[in-house]
């Protein structure tokens, strides 16, 4: 099962190291980790998507990265109103003619093209993975010459909704 | 031979050297020993040492590995943190082991390593590795000390967090200019780890569900890991013991948590445990496990692991509950907390007399046992004779194998941080030298190392150390002239192919003399006991090569993926 976890962490040096070195130690399937700084100096923010295989080995994740001594705070956000959001930068192969059609693939996902030379473009692109996915796929057939994405970030919003999510974690 | 060093112009002004705040940091943290080796990017730092007057001993082991298994010992039967020294690259690649070894069995160390200057750190200078990289995975913590500013903070926090929660090493690496450097005044020293605040009172809830467990419970047993050890709650397990009447087994690293001779103790449990304590766990319908980590030589095959119990685990750890084994009750919390809290209120506990019936007959009918040999030693009755000469009241120190086994299983321990093994890591070459530390932490104290003929050539030049400082360690070479585990794993699993297990010692006595420590031979069972009073009981260090038994298989035994219930070798 995929899951979206957060982590604040505490800016030291190595902080990401130790961390991606105690997932991939503890074989933990990591499909993406984002890192940067948040609202309070010092302190970063991770947001990690992970495939794990049940219960438990979520509950160890959590534990192990809740053990770190620089992690402050770990949230498994996945079942809770969040809001999700990842970029990408797709070089795409085009000329004169294709252009047009690409631009209008790419209007109803609310991408951008940001470069253009004579045999390619650069569309920008965000959203949810699933989006950017679907994008990727209809401007496959142009030819991807290259594609990065910077994997997801994620937060709660601001309002809950008040259902009672049967808890994955034991109480402790 | 010391000579008056020179007072340097810069003290003179008031300013202090890197090194010398480093001194009085170690001084402030109450360090009374340190395990040390100089290198080049540690000179300043033992410069600072020989200049100084501070109260503490400076123990120069001959190499790095021999030095972090001393601190070790020291660390394990002190409780206190093992102080470690050793130069960049090299000399701190030589720790890797030892501080493995510390992380696995949760033993309170703070390592310093030299490191190249700062400003030549990524260029691969000469005796430069990558230590924060190559320790992370393997430390608690670690720092490398990039300011002089920081360094009296650092070590304040690196004993902090070596000594609190589920203890373990922190490694500093402290960059040579840094430890050249002058510097004035005093530096803010505030510890702040937001993110690191150990959990050691039990949540009431979960006491409370445990108390009920208990209450109701018909077949319950008591599983102690080191964990009892580390909090100094072997006084208060044995008082929640007696008043509820309960079966106790421990883990190899629990050994001496509970009195060995006590009628409730049904000995180790695991891999090579005792029948008893092994169907004791796959019987029960209530285990508690208290400071143990269900790890896999104790566990078995974990499908037939307590299968029938509710399973209740106090850890300070939160990761260990649950990891590989399911747990209905997790309590996170200190041994000695928690226990205290169990104890509290008073619970109506079900009458279990059948159950411990059942297991004192087990007991009866299945002891450890072994076949005397009848040429030469047998090693387990060696084991025996050690036991009994030494009054069961020595420190025991072991390496890894069927040495340390046997030593688990015939050395009684009825009292607390008596015995010293590697445990989680299984380190050849740790016994020796942690007997060294354990000496020197506990002078007064018979300290006797039982290790292999394998094993002992791995640290053997530590044997510098214990005529250096006239160290009364005995050492007992359980000498059958083979790795024995890995030959009986051939023996058993691999059709006798006995595949550069077979080895070709040195004269272990003339090699002891060399050193100019007293050596002994023996060979005939009738010549140990005599042997044994006399260099037991002798002063100095003494060492004594035990010609066991080559082929004796250490039993019972659970086979490698099997459940614990299907142990071999349990009777002749």
């Amino acid at each position: 099962m995929r899951r979206i976890i957060t982590a604040t962490v505490q800016n030291r040096s190595g902080v990401l190291n130790r961390i991606t070195g105690m997932l991939s130690k503890r074989q933990f399937n990591i499909e993406s980790i984002t890192v940067g700084p948040s609202e309070t100096e010092g302190v970063s923010k991770m947001t990690f998507v992970v495939d794990v295989s049940d219960d438990r080995k979520l509950e160890q994740l959590t534990k192990q990265l809740n053990k770190q001594i620089d992690v402050l705070k770990v949230s498994d956000i996945t079942d809770k109103a969040m809001v999700a959001r990842e970029l990408a930068l797709i070089k795409v192969g085009s000329n004169v003619q294709t252009q047009p059609e690409i631009q209008g693939i790419i209007t109803p996902f609310r991408a951008s093209i940001i470069d253009v030379s004579k045999d390619s473009v650069i569309v920008q692109v965000t959203g949810k993975p699933e989006k950017i996915d679907a994008l990727i796929e209809l401007l496959r057939p142009y030819g991807i010459k290259e594609l990065s994405r910077t994997g997801v970030t994620a937060f709660l919003r601001g309002q809950q909704p008040k259902v009672i999510h049967e808890a994955n974690t034991l109480l402790i | 031979m010391k000579v008056e060093a020179r007072p340097m112009e810069e003290t003179e002004k008031g300013l202090k050297r890197g090194a010398d705040i480093f001194v009085e940091s170690l001084v402030e943290q109450g360090v009374d020993t340190i395990f040390g080796y100089p290198g080049g990017a540690v000179l300043p730092i033992y410069d600072a040492l020989y200049r100084s007057n501070a109260p503490f001993d400076h123990v120069l082991c001959r190499h790095e590995q021999g030095l972090i298994h001393a601190a070790e010992g020291y660390a394990r039967v002190t409780g206190k943190p093992g102080v470690v020294i050793a130069t960049s690259g090299p000399g701190a690649t030589n720790l890797i082991t030892g501080i493995t070894d510390a992380m696995m069995d949760s033993l309170p160390m703070v390592i310093f390593t030299g490191q190249v200057a700062t400003r030549v750190i990524g260029t691969d200078a000469f005796q430069e590795a990558d230590v924060i990289g190559l320790t992370t995975p393997i430390t608690k913590y670690n720092y490398q000390v990039t300011s002089l500013k920081e360094l009296p903070r650092v070590i304040k926090e690196a004993f902090h967090i070596a000594t609190t929660g589920r203890k373990g090493p922190v490694v500093i690496d402290i960059p040579k200019n840094v430890s050249e450097e002058f510097a004035s005044g005093t530096y803010d020293t505030t510890v702040r780890l937001p993110g690191y605040q150990p959990t050691t009172k039990p949540n009431p809830l979960q006491i409370r569900r445990l108390q009920e467990a208990l209450s109701t419970a018909e077949r319950p047993v008591l599983l102690a890991g080191a964990g009892v050890l580390f909090a100094e709650a072997s006084e208060e397990l044995r008082k929640f013991v007696k008043k509820y009447q309960l079966p106790v087994v421990t883990t190899l690293l629990g050994l001496g948590s509970f009195p060995g001779s006590d009628p409730l103790f049904l000995g180790m449990a695991g891999m090579h445990g005792t029948y008893t304590a092994n169907m004791a766990i796959y019987e029960c319908d209530l285990l508690i496990n208290i400071g143990a980590r269900f790890d896999d030589r104790l566990t078995g095959a974990v499908q037939h692991f307590a299968p029938k119990a509710k399973v209740a685990h106090i850890d300070i750890d939160p990761a260990e509950i649950g990891k590989n084994i399911t747990t209905q009750i997790p309590v996170v919390a200190d041994a000695k907390e928690a226990l205290n809290a169990l104890m509290k209120e008073e619970v109506k506990k079900k009458d279990h007399q059948d159950w411990l019936d059942h297991l004192q007959k087990k007991k009866a009918k299945y002891p450890l046992w072994y076949e005397r040999s009848k040429e030469s030693i047998s090693p387990q009755w060696l084991i025996e004779q050690v036991y009994r000469i030494s009054k069961g009241e020595a420190i025991v120190t072991t390496d890894v194998g069927q040495h340390q086994m046997w030593a688990a299983q015939f050395y009684t321990f009825d009292k607390p941080d008596k015995w010293v093994t590697s445990g989680g890591l299984g380190t050849m070459g740790f016994g020796f030298p942690a007997a060294i530390g354990a000496q020197l932490a506990k002078p007064d104290e018979m300290v006797v190392a039982i290790v292999g003929d394998g094993g002992f050539q791995m640290t053997i030049q530590e044997l510098s150390v214990v005529k250096e400082r006239n160290l009364p360690v005995k050492i007992i070479i359980v000498n059958n002239e083979a790795l024995g585990m890995v030959r009986q794993w051939q023996e058993k699993f691999y059709e006798e192919r006995y595949s550069e297990s077979i080895l070709q010692n040195p004269d272990f006595v003339k090699i002891a003399e060399g050193y100019g420590i007293k050596g002994y031979r023996v060979t005939k069972e009738e010549d140990v006991p005599a042997l044994l009073e006399e260099v037991l009981y002798s002063d100095g260090p003494a060492l004594i090569d035990c010609r066991v038994e080559k082929l004796e298989c250490v039993y019972p035994m659970v086979a490698p993926g099997k459940g614990n219930h299907e142990m071999i070798g349990v009777t002749k």
